[in-house]
C-alpha cells in the first residue's frame, strides 16, 4: 500500500484506525480468554455427581490431588505419577524440538540458496502436509513403520526382525518430528531467506574456516527463526496427544492423554482442568524462558508471543 | 464398557465426523400405511418421510442395510458417527443435538435415562418389541425397556492364535492372563475391562466388582504391577493379529470372529474367572427431530431379518429371537459369538460402578499405565 494511499485512508502516516484491532480483540476474547477462564474456572469446582460436567461447588482438592495421593492401603503420600508424565512431556517435546531444528537448518538453508523458481516450488512442497488431516498423515505414518510395513519390511530382510518401532516411545517421537518438521523450516528459511550470502563470502575471503563460518556468520543470522521454530515446535508438542496415542501403543503418556482420560472415561472434568492450568503454567514459564535466553543472546526482545 | 471398544478407526470420530448422506433416491414415496412385512399393528407406520439422524460407534452398522432401509421406508439416513460412550453422553449432555437415534451402552443408557436425556418411546410395545430375546428384557439399565431396544451384545475375553503362539492355549482364567509373560499379548486401553479383569483374577465376585474396599484394589495393583504388555491399545487388534505381530491379547468376541474368518487358528478364552457382558441400545434422545421416523427405525431394526444382517456386518450377536435363520453359518457355528452351553454361567454384566469405584478403577489403571 503507498503512503498516499495511507494518508487518504487515516489522515496520519503510519496509523491505522483502532477499529482494525477489533477482529484480534474478539478472536482473542472467543477462541482463546474464555476457553482458559472456563478452565481455570472449572478446575476449582467440584464434579457431577452423575454424568459428565462439574458441580458449581467450590472445591480445591484437583489441585491438591496432583500431587497428593490417597493409597490403596490408606496412607497418604507423595504421587509423583502426573509430574512423571509431565517430565515424560517435557523429554518428548524437548527432543522433537531438537532433532527438528537438526534437519531444518540445513533444509531452509538449502532452500534459501535455491534460484527463486525452485525456491517456491520447494517451500510449496514443506507446506504440502498441510493439505491432508494430521489423523490421516498418523495413520500413514503408522502404516510406514508397521512391522509389514515397508521400514519393517526392510528389517525383517535385514535380520533385525525382534527390533520393533511402531507401539514404541521412538514412534511416537518419530511421529511428532515428521508432523512438526515444517513449522521449524519455515521461520528458519524466512530467517535464511533474508541472510546475505555476500557476508559468508566475506568471511572466508577474510580466511575464516567453513565450521566458522557457519558458527559465527550464519548461526548468528538465523537464530531469531530458530527461536520462533524452537517455540512454534515446542509448546504444540507438549499439547499433543495423537501420536502418544496411535503409535506409542500406550506405553507413551503424554499429559495431553491424562486430560483426555480425565474428561472422558475417568470422568473428573475438574482434575482435567487443573492438569491443564498446571500444563499453561509451566508452558507460560518456558515461554519467558525462550524469550529471556532470546534477549540474552541477540541482545533484543524475542517477540513471538 | 469399552470407552473406545469399537473397531477400527476410534480416531476417525474426532477428526473427521463423518456425515455420510446415504442414498440417492428417498422421498419419492409418498406416506402411505400398512405393506412392507410385521406391519401387523395398523397404528404405527412403517413408512414416512424427511430423514433419520443416527449417532453410533464408527464402523458398527452396514451401509448397505441403510440404503435398504431408505428403500422400504422412504426414510433418508443420516449416520453421525462417535468414539466412546463418554464422547456420546457429553454431546447429548450440552443440548439439542438433531439425532433421532443413538446407540449407547448398557451402563450409559442407566445413566442417560438418570440425567433425563431420553424419550421414553417404549420399544417393547413396538410391533416387533415382541421379538426382544428374554435375556435382554429385565436388564438392569432399563427393566421394561421403556427407552432402549436391543442392538448388538457380545463379550470381553481373550483371543489366542494357538497356531502362532501354542503356549496361549494354556491360558484358562484371568489370572493366567496376567502371570503368564508370553511375547506378542496386548491388552485393551479401557479401565473398566483391565481393572475389573484383575479384581476377578484376584478373587472378587462378579456381583462384587464395584466393590469400594481398597484391600481389594490393591491386590489388583499388585498383580497387575508385573503385567507388562507389548501394545496396550484398544483399535487396532484385528489388523495386528491378521499380520501376526499379536498372538495374544484382550478382545472383544465380536472383534475376535473377524480375526477367525482371516486367521482361523485364531480361539476365544472364557477365562474361568468370569467376563463381562456388555450390551449396546438404540435410544431417542429427548428432543429428536423426527421422533416418528426414529420409531420406524428402531422397529425395522428389530426385524429379525435386518438384524441379523447388521450381526453378519459387525460380528456379534443380537437381541432379537429368531435372527439366527437370517445368520450367516460362520457367525452362527462360532463359539466366540453364540456362546456355548457351559459357558454361559461365565457371563455376567460390565459393572456400572458409583464415582467412588470409579475413582478406585481410575486409580489403579493409570498407575498401571504409569508403571509401563
Amino acid at each position: 500500500m503507498s503512503k498516499k494511499h495511507v494518508k487518504q485512508l487515516e489522515g496520519r502516516p503510519g496509523q491505522t484506525s483502532p477499529l482494525l484491532a477489533l477482529p484480534t480483540v474478539i478472536f482473542l476474547t472467543i477462541g482463546i480468554g474464555i476457553p482458559i477462564l472456563v478452565t481455570i474456572i472449572y478446575s476449582f469446582l467440584d464434579r457431577a455427581e452423575i454424568g459428565m460436567g462439574v458441580k458449581w461447588h467450590f472445591n480445591p482438592t484437583s489441585y491438591k490431588s496432583l500431587f497428593i495421593i490417597e493409597n490403596l492401603d490408606g496412607t497418604t503420600g507423595f504421587d509423583s505419577r502426573w509430574i512423571k508424565v509431565l517430565w515424560n512431556s517435557f523429554l518428548y517435546s524437548g527432543i522433537t524440538t531438537i532433532v527438528t531444528a537438526i534437519f531444518s537448518i540445513p533444509i531452509a538453508m538449502w532452500i534459501a540458496t535455491r534460484d527463486e523458481n525452485k525456491r517456491n516450488i520447494l517451500l510449496a512442497a514443506v507446506t504440502l502436509p498441510f493439505w491432508i488431516s494430521i489423523l490421516i498423515r498418523t495413520y500413514g505414518i503408522r502404516q510406514i513403520i508397521d512391522d509389514n510395513g515397508p521400514i519393517g519390511t526392510i528389517m525383517h530382510k535385514l535380520g533385525y526382525a525382534h527390533y520393533h518401532i511402531i507401539y514404541t516411545p521412538t514412534a511416537t517421537l518419530i511421529g511428532l518430528v515428521y508432523v512438526f518438521l515444517p513449522f521449524m523450516i519455515l521461520p528458519i528459511y524466512s530467517s535464511a531467506e533474508r541472510f546475505d550470502f555476500r557476508m559468508a563470502e566475506a568471511a572466508y575471503d577474510l580466511g575464516a574456516r567453513r565450521w566458522t563460518v557457519l558458527r559465527r556468520i550464519v548461526l548468528p543470522s538465523i537464530r531469531p527463526g530458530i527461536i520462533a521454530g524452537i517455540a512454534l515446535v515446542f509448546i504444540p508438542a507438549l499439547g499433543s496427544f495423537l501420536q502418544s496415542d496411535m503409535l506409542g501403543g500406550g506405553k507413551t503418556n503424554m499429559i495431553a492423554n491424562v486430560i483426555a482420560l480425565n474428561f472422558g472415561q475417568a470422568r473428573n472434568w475438574p482434575f482435567g482442568c487443573a492438569l491443564s492450568v498446571l500444563l499453561i503454567a509451566l508452558t507460560l514459564g518456558f515461554v519467558k524462558l525462550i524469550q529471556w535466553i532470546g534477549k540474552k543472546s541477540t541482545g533484543e526482545k524475542v517477540s513471538f508471543i | 464398557m469399552g470407552s473406545n471398544k469399537k473397531r477400527l478407526a476410534s480416531f476417525a470420530a474426532i477428526a473427521a465426523v463423518t456425515t455420510m448422506l446415504l442414498s440417492a433416491c428417498g422421498g419419492s414415496t409418498t406416506a402411505s400405511s400398512t405393506a412392507a412385512a410385521g406391519g401387523s399393528t395398523a397404528a404405527f407406520p412403517t413408512k414416512g418421510t424427511g430423514e433419520v439422524h443416527l449417532y453410533n460407534w464408527t464402523d458398527y452398522i452396514d451401509p448397505e442395510q441403510l440404503k435398504a432401509f431408505t428403500a422400504d421406508t422412504g426414510i433418508k439416513v443420516i449416520l453421525d458417527t462417535f468414539d466412546s460412550n463418554e464422547t456420546a453422553l457429553a454431546k447429548l449432555q450440552s443440548g439439542a443435538t438433531g439425532y433421532d437415534v443413538v446407540f449407547p451402552s448398557d451402563y450409559m443408557v442407566k445413566q442417560m435415562i438418570e440425567l433425563n436425556l431420553l424419550e421414553k418411546v417404549s420399544p417393547a410395545t413396538f410391533p416387533n418389541g415382541s421379538k426382544i430375546k428374554s435375556n435382554m428384557m429385565g436388564v438392569y439399565w432399563d427393566a421394561n425397556r421403556d427407552y432402549s431396544a436391543p442392538w448388538m451384545y457380545g463379550s470381553t475375553g481373550i483371543a489366542c492364535n494357538t497356531k502362532a503362539e501354542p503356549k496361549c492355549s494354556s491360558i484358562k482364567s484371568w489370572k493366567d492372563w496376567f502371570t503368564v509373560g508370553l511375547p506378542k499379548m496386548d491388552s485393551l486401553k479401557d479401565q473398566t475391562e483391565v481393572v475389573s479383569a484383575a479384581l476377578r483374577a484376584t478373587g472378587v465376585a462378579a456381583a462384587d466388582l464395584c466393590t469400594t474396599d481398597k484391600a481389594k484394589y490393591a491386590a489388583a495393583l499388585d498383580l497387575l504391577k508385573g503385567f507388562k504388555p507389548a501394545v496396550i491399545d484398544s483399535d487396532s487388534g484385528i489388523e495386528r493379529v491378521i499380520a501376526g505381530t499379536s498372538n495374544v491379547r484382550m478382545a472383544w468376541n465380536g472383534s475376535t470372529h473377524r480375526m477367525k474368518e482371516k486367521v482361523p487358528s485364531v480361539e476365544y478364552i472364557y477365562p474361568s474367572e468370569g467376563l463381562n457382558l456388555w450390551a449396546d441400545n438404540m435410544v431417542v434422545p429427548v428432543g429428536a427431530p423426527d421422533l416418528d421416523n426414529a420409531k420406524i427405525f428402531i422397529n425395522w431394526m428389530m426385524d429379525p431379518k435386518n438384524i441379523a444382517a447388521e450381526s453378519n456386518f459387525t460380528g456379534y450377536d443380537n437381541g432379537i429371537t429368531g435372527s439366527d435363520a437370517f445368520m450367516s453359518d460362520s457367525l452362527k457355528n462360532d463359539p466366540a459369538v453364540v456362546v456355548p452351553a457351559d459357558k454361559v454361567a461365565l457371563l455376567s454384566p460390565t459393572p456400572a460402578c458409583d464415582q467412588t469405584a470409579r475413582d478406585l478403577y481410575t486409580q489403579v489403571f493409570t498407575t498401571w499405565l504409569g508403571a509401563q
